[in-house]
């Protein structure tokens, strides 16, 4: 039977071609044609874009409205980031209901982070489900039609099912046992957190590739040096790389805006390119996903860059 | 044991307000080893009371407070100056606050905040481990509370926000726990526990609130 394909982000992923994928952080507002115009801009060179879903705990825009909007008037298919954090398990098959109704194809479901580190601390954590269990849920919708319960759904959705993984895991084993609970739960992919250190790539895809189960690698482009410096500091278990650090700060000296612009650029090009190749040369990794929030104009030259 | 910490005196001063004529109870199980409301705090207690102007017209330390028959015995021959007070003042956690106004119809304060089921250090150092979940399984946890000790309470590993095995929430200063149970679980040799998949918690019993044991002869 020839294999049915849920999204084009599947087809591509099947085909072994090397996919890239992108991701919009819609936030409080009610105006999207912002990130509209950013999927339009980043379209011919991903495959399909991430919505972010109160990201940090940051209380925006629900993420399956989103997800929905930019999805119908860029044409850009989305990946529907749905978390645990604030939706009992009612809600969610609810909303996964509603995705379905609305022509979302992608999930990627994540436990989420927790209330208090976002700008509502005083809301109630609710993490009735966590990630594995959220993908566990999400399969048998697809795949067998019910519910938690077994009860039958009318015309049932299907969906390509993402999950989240950490290669920059400290300890590592728990995370790979982990990784394995998620494949086991029915992952159809995953995308990991943002990684510099290629070595870390490698040898998570290595310990990972038995699964047979797409690895797709986060990035994140540095914007400025700023954004390079708060990163840095405040993401724990990411250090940007010092030779990238150094680039950006001695770029950061230049005093004519569009030079620096320039430089900036340059140095993205240079550094994530190379990373993409030796990704694609040496390791299983199914793609890259590029979460350049706010810096969607990396992406066209950075993917030209990489082939 | 249930973990309670002594509210502020103004605090307490202000819930006093509308009364004159206290009689306090203070607590000879949790509170006494806890040390807010056994003998000593509840004689200090009353000092202080006496020294803002208030009438304290009796006080006790009742054995267990949360236990009706022993509350019962315990204040039998203390009713007439109970029956003279405006108000109670519990040196005791909720539980113990809750029985008090069942059994001695007063208007009845509480003293301490109860914080939680947890263990004691040392005094002054207190730790949650019991989150009265209804269905234990520390069995399967190397013996360490998932539910109290994950923010997320997560039940299949550690979430995204673990770092060197610190917790994302409190700012990495806390042991992660599903590294503690996967170091523990390890170190017995017991991980195949640790990579089976944990099913979501069933709710529905719990959810039928306040809960009750009650025992059915067989
Ligand atoms: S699992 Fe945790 S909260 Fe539940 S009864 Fe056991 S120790 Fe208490
Ligand atoms: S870091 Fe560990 S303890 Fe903290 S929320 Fe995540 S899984 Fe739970």
């Amino acid at each position: 039977m020839p294999e049915v394909f849920i999204s084009e982000l599947m087809r591509s992923l099947k085909s072994g071609k090397f996919t890239f994928t992108g991701e919009l952080e819609p936030e409080k507002t009610t105006n999207l044609t912002r990130y509209v115009e950013a999927a339009k801009k980043i379209k011919d060179y991903v495959v399909a874009c991430n919505v972010t879903d109160n990201p940090q705990s940051f209380a925006y825009i629900s993420s399956l409205v989103a997800s929905y909007i930019i999805q119908r008037d860029s044409g850009l298919e989305t990946i529907y980031q749905i978390t645990c954090r604030d939706r009992n398990r009612i809600a969610i098959f609810s909303d996964l209901l509603g995705a379905g109704a609305l022509g979302i194809k992608n999930v990627l479901a994540l436990t989420g982070d927790h209330t208090t580190l976002g700008d509502t601390p005083q809301a109630k954590p609710v993490f009735d489900l966590d990630s594995v269990q959220l993908i566990k849920m999400v399969r048998r919708i697809v795949d067998e039609g019910v519910d938690m319960n077994g009860r039958p759904i009318e015309s049932p959705p299907k969906f390509f099912i993402g999950a989240g993984a950490n290669p920059n895991a400290n300890p590592i084993e728990p995370e790979l046992i982990k990784f394995e609970k998620k494949v086991n739960a029915g992952a159809d992919f995953f995308q990991t957190q943002v990684v510099f250190d290629i070595e870390k790539a490698k040898s998570f895809l290595k310990e990972t590739s038995k699964y047979n189960v797409p690895v797709i690698i986060g990035i994140f482009p540095l914007k400025s040096y700023g954004v390079a410096d708060y990163f840095d500091k405040n993401v724990p278990g990411v250090k940007v790389p010092k030779d990238l650090m150094d680039a950006l700060a001695k770029a950061s000296e230049i005093s004519d805006k569009n030079l620096r612009r320039l430089k900036y650029d340059e140095i993205n090009l240079n550094y994530f390119s190379s990373f993409i190749k030796e990704l694609k040369k040496t390791t299983s990794a199914a793609g890259c996903h590029i979460m350049s929030v706010g810096y969607e104009e990396i992406i066209p030259p950075l993917v030209e860059a990489s082939r | 044991m249930i973990i309670t910490e002594q509210k502020s005196f103004e605090e307490i001063l202000r819930m006093l307000e509308p009364f004159n004529r206290i009689f306090i109870i203070g607590c000879g199980e949790c509170s006494t080893v806890v040390q807010t409301g056994g003998e000593e705090q509840v004689k200090r207690m009353a000092e202080r009371l006496r020294s803002v102007g208030k009438e304290v017209v009796g006080a006790v330390v009742v054995e267990t407070p949360c236990d009706a028959r022993i509350l019962r015995r315990d204040t039998r021959n203390l009713k007439d100056a109970i029956e003279s007070s405006d108000a109670i003042l519990c040196m005791t956690c909720g539980a113990g606050v809750q029985d008090i106004v069942e059994h001695l119809k007063k208007p009845s304060i509480p003293a301490l905040d109860t914080k939680f089921l947890g263990i004691i250090e040392h005094i002054g150092e207190f730790y949650e481990r019991c989150r009265a979940c209804g269905e234990c399984i520390l069995y399967e946890t190397g013996g360490i509370c998932p539910i109290v000790r994950c923010p997320k309470g997560m039940l299949n590993g550690p979430c995204g926000g673990m770092y060197e095995g610190k917790c994302e929430v409190g700012g990495y200063k806390r042991d992660c726990a599903w590294i503690l149970i996967y170091n523990r679980l390890k170190e017995l040799g017991m991980l195949d526990i640790y990579r089976a998949y944990r099913p979501p918690r069933d709710n529905s019993r719990l959810n039928v609130q306040p809960r009750e044991v009650i025992w059915v002869k067989t």
